[in-house]
Formats: structure tokens, sequence, C-alpha cells
């Protein structure tokens, strides 16, 4: 009796239930803590990635972490230092713990290193996986690669620290641009300032500009007045309901729409415009 | 030291050193011999080889994946399972390096009879790989990969080391100083697809029980000592799973009791 009481016997079905709850209980422990580290090793939103990626959730997806685009970047026949004869640094980086990037996965930041836009775009077809997709970067009507194409991101023009907005000459980017005078053009603006001078300002085409950064390696300024940002960050979305009068092609969305609902339901169309317009500010 | 007791502890050296620099060279001067890396490789330009647990982390998260990778695979699968057994945590691994060099280290400084016991089942290998898909279907990221030892390790030697080689010291640690064997033999999910697909394997260690004479030096060195019940016993092949082919159990038997052989499925 006194050895029952010190160790008691557990049942055949006891002992089931116990070790079916230890081993959900551990299972589900190793999943929330494995999942939380997982969601925070997810790539900043501020990550540039490679030509002809997939949108970022799905490049997370995909990527196997292999590094053949790395390689194929930094291994390319004309990435030679003219000085030294050896290979320049790639564009392509493979993420380390510390880099605000999913560790292994190919980022660039054209600060150190831009996109020198190769016409072959070697790192693209060499993707296992299909997390650089060569479609995205392939003319469809002959078939070819086409760096133009190419939408790693988009020009930004800081107006406050750009020497040119200020009215001193520079045109830096503009000329570093391997779509010169298509990605970015110079806006030339009476200087009111001195009434004899021009303002040459640079303005980026979002519809053409792939991103490169060679812009941004460029800038002159302490800190770089035009940077690349990825597009979802940097571009906006007026939304379907704005509708171009100017443009005929536009201008067909409003005659595709007659005869469907075209009132938009939200909190506020419940209310009269008066009521809900004179009711003041609300913080 | 005899040559026949390094024997295949060297070979096995050889092999790893000579992955990682064909690597190294793949990135830093452009041979196009085996590029890419432990994830997916493209061997001579032509072959791809890929990690079949990546793989499937990847199909976990509801990605589609390319062909080149699929038939990657299927090769590293095929190879392992048909012949290789579980050779790659052995031969190919680079944490291999680590542990081994954690292993020996706790034999020599006697780390085994005076450290108190941690227990962790030998098949928490095998929940982690059920964990690791369920967390990839959640997140949506491979999950094994953003903290496997093996591709940071991998990596670091072919683009250079980052803050993720203190996980490497921590693996070491843990193998010095927490279990014996705790990392390669017990946690880590890679091992534990390896073992699955190396199974039936045709390459097995071999084992002579008449020439036996209960010596243990086996035992001693085997990274995974539960897979040599037989010794002393019965005249077997190493059946189960977890044997990683390493052949130390080989080098260290001077009694001619064990050695590589190839299975016969036929006689039986």
């Amino acid at each position: 009796m006194s050895q029952e009481t010190k160790k008691p016997r557990i049942s055949e079905r006891r002992r089931f239930f116990t070790d079916l709850a230890h081993h959900a209980g551990l299972g589900v422990m190793g999943v929330l803590l494995w999942a939380g580290y997982t969601e925070k090793a997810k790539s900043s939103p501020l990550t540039l990635r490679p030509p002809a990626a997939l949108g970022e959730n799905d490049f997370l997806k995909t990527c196997i972490k292999c590094g053949l685009c790395a390689e194929a970047c930094v291994n390319r026949p004309q990435n030679v230092d003219r000085e030294t004869g050896r290979p320049r640094p790639g564009t392509l980086k493979m993420a380390k713990a510390k880099d605000p990037v999913t560790i292994g996965t190919p980022f660039f930041n054209p600060r150190d290193v831009p996109c020198y836009m190769c016409e072959d775009i070697p790192c693209v077809p060499v993707c296992p996986t299909g997390a650089l997709d060569p479609a995205k970067v392939t003319d469809p009507k002959s078939g070819e690669l086409d760096f133009r194409m190419m939408r790693m991101g988009l020009a930004i023009v800081d107006p406050n620290s750009c020497i040119a907005f200020w009215g001193i000459q520079c045109d830096a980017c503009y000329r570093a641009c391997p779509l010169l005078d298509e990605a970015i053009s110079l806006e030339y603006d009476r200087n009111p300032r001195t009434g004899k001078h021009a303002f040459l300002k640079p303005v980026v085409h979002a519809d053409v500009c792939t991103g490169c950064g060679l812009c941004e390696r460029a800038c002159v300024t302490e800190k770089p007045a035009i940077f690349i940002l990825p597009r979802e960050i940097a571009l906006g979305k007026a939304g379907a309901h704005y509708v171009k009068g100017w443009d005929k092609k536009d201008q067909q969305r409003v005659e595709e729409r007659i005869g469907k609902d075209v009132t938009t339901h939200d909190k506020s169309s419940s209310e009269s415009p008066e009521d809900y317009l004179n009711r003041g500010l609300e913080f | 030291m005899k040559w026949s007791n390094v024997k295949y502890l060297i070979l096995r050296r050889i092999v790893q050193a000579a992955l990682l620099f064909l690597y190294f060279a793949g990135n830093y001067w452009g041979w196009k011999v085996l590029q890419g890396d432990l994830s997916t490789s493209m061997l001579l330009d032509k072959v791809p080889l890929s990690d079949p647990f990546a793989v499937l982390q990847i199909f976990a998260t509801g990605a589609t994946l390319g062909v080149n990778v699929l038939i990657g695979a299927a090769i590293i699968a095929l190879f392992y399972g048909i012949v290789g057994g579980r050779a790659f945590c052995s031969w190919v691994c680079p944490v291999n390096m680590v542990t081994d060099l954690a292993a020996w280290l706790r034999r020599k400084l006697w780390i085994d009879r005076i450290e108190r016991k941690v227990w962790i089942t030998r098949n928490a290998r095998y929940y982690m790989i059920v964990i690791a898909l369920i967390v990839s279907a959640l997140t949506g990221l491979a999950a094994f990969e953003v903290i496997s030892p093996i591709t940071i390790l991998n990596r670091g030697v072919i683009f250079g080391f980052g803050a993720g080689a203190g996980l490497l010291l921590a693996i070491f640690l843990f193998d010095l100083f927490v279990v014996k064997n705790g990392w390669c033999g017990h946690i880590c999910p890679l091992g534990g697809v390896h073992s699955i697909l190396g199974k039936y394997s045709l390459i097995r260690v071999t084992h002579t029980s008449e020439n036996c004479t209960l010596c243990m030096k086996c035992k001693e060195v085997c990274p995974e000592v539960q897979v040599l019940g037989m010794i002393g016993k019965r005249s077997e092949d190493v059946a189960k799973a977890e044997c990683t082919n390493c052949g130390r159990c080989v080098d260290v038997c001077d009694d001619d009791a064990l050695g590589f052989h190839i299975r016969n499925y036929l006689s039986k």
C-alpha cells in the first residue's frame, strides 16, 4: 500500500490521454514559438529585390535561397574592375542575419552597388524555382529578354534636399540614368529668386523607371536626394472611381458602367452630406 | 595512429571540404562545377540538385515551383534513397564538422561523466519535420530555411559569414554541454528527412558478431548509438534509419567485426 502511494499506478487509458496531451502541448508550443520567429524573420517592406521577382509575399514563399542569381550577377563577364582586372562586387547580395531582409534571400542596396541593367539579365533565367519569373522581363512580341521591363523599384526625388531644386545646376542623376531622358527628364523652370537663371529639376517617370538605382548612386548630396523605394511603397492608387474625362480610353470605362449601380455605399452614404459635413471635425 | 582507424573519417572530411571549396569557387571565381548552395545547386551547369526538405516546405507554403527544383529534389531523393542512405549528414553537411568536434571534445574532456543529464527524445527530429511544415503553411515562409544552421554555415563559406554564425557556436555549445549528439542526433529535421529517405538504401554498415570482442569502441564513437543494438549479439546489417553511414564504427573496430556492405534484397 505504501509503495502504491509513492508511485501511483497509471491506467493504460490515463497514460494514453496524458501522452496525447503531452505531445499536443509540446507541438502547439513548438508551432507558436517557431511561427512567431518566422513571422518576425520576414523582410522589411523597403527591401529591393532582383529584377523579375514575384510580389514580396510570393517571393518569400518561392525563393529557396540558393544564391544562383547572386552568383550570376557577380560573375557576369562585364563585371570587371578596369584597373585591377578583378570582378567588382555584385549587385545582388544574400541577406545575412543582421540585414533587415529574410536571411538567405537576395536583395540589393543601390547606394552600395546599383543594378547595371545587363541586356541579357543573367540573374533571372538561372532561378530554379520561379521566384524570379523570366516572363516578367520577356517582351511578349519578340520573346526576348528586355531589360526595360525590369521593375525593381521606383526613384523618388526629395525636392527639399535636391540642389537642382535650389537653383544650383546639377544633372548627375539625369546623366547617370541608363534610360537617359526617358526615366528621368529635366523640367525647365524660371528661377524667380535671380530672375535670370533657370531651374533644371529632375522628374522621374514611373512608367519607364526600372528602379536600378544608378541615380541614387550618382547623387552628389551627402545623403542621396534621389533614392529607390519598392513600387508598392512609392506609388499610390487613385481607385477605379476616378475617371480621366480627357482620356478617351479611360472615359470608355464610364460607358461600360452605364446600367450598373454606380453609387458608392459606405458609412457616410447613409447620412445626407449636410449632416456629416456640418458635424465638425472629430479627433 | 593507423590509417585503417581513420580512413573513413579522413575521406569524409575531404569530401566535406571539397564540396565547400567547389561551392566557394562557384561564387568567387565563377567555376561552373558546383554552383548555388546546399538548398539548390547546379552541377556542371547542367544538373540541378535540390534539398527535398526545402522543396517540401515551399510546397507547404502553397507556392508553385519551377521544374528545375523538382528534378533536382528527385535526383537527390533517389540517390540517397537507393544508394547512400543517410550519408548526406556525415559526408556532405558542413554542420557535421561542428558537431563532431563537440562530440570529440566531450569524450576528451570527460564531460559525459560529470554533466547532469538532459533528456530529449531522438524522435524530436520527426516532430520537427511536422512542425516545420505546419509553420511554413501558417506563415508563408519555409520555416526551417530561416533558422537552418546548415545553410547558414554553407552560405557563410560561399557568400561570407554574418551574425548567423552565432547560431553555429550555440549548436556547438549545446552538443558539448547539454545533450550528447544533441543537434544531429536528436533535433535536426533535415537529418530526420534523410533518415526517412535513406531507410532502404543499398549501402549499409554490417556487423559480424563472431569477430566481435565486445570492446564497445564502436558504441563510444557512434553518433546514433541506438542503431548498433546488434553488436556482439547478431550478425546483421545496421537496418535502423538513423545510421548516417559515417563509418566511424568501421574505422575504430580493430577486430574486423564491422564493415560496409551492399544490402542484398534478393536472398531474403
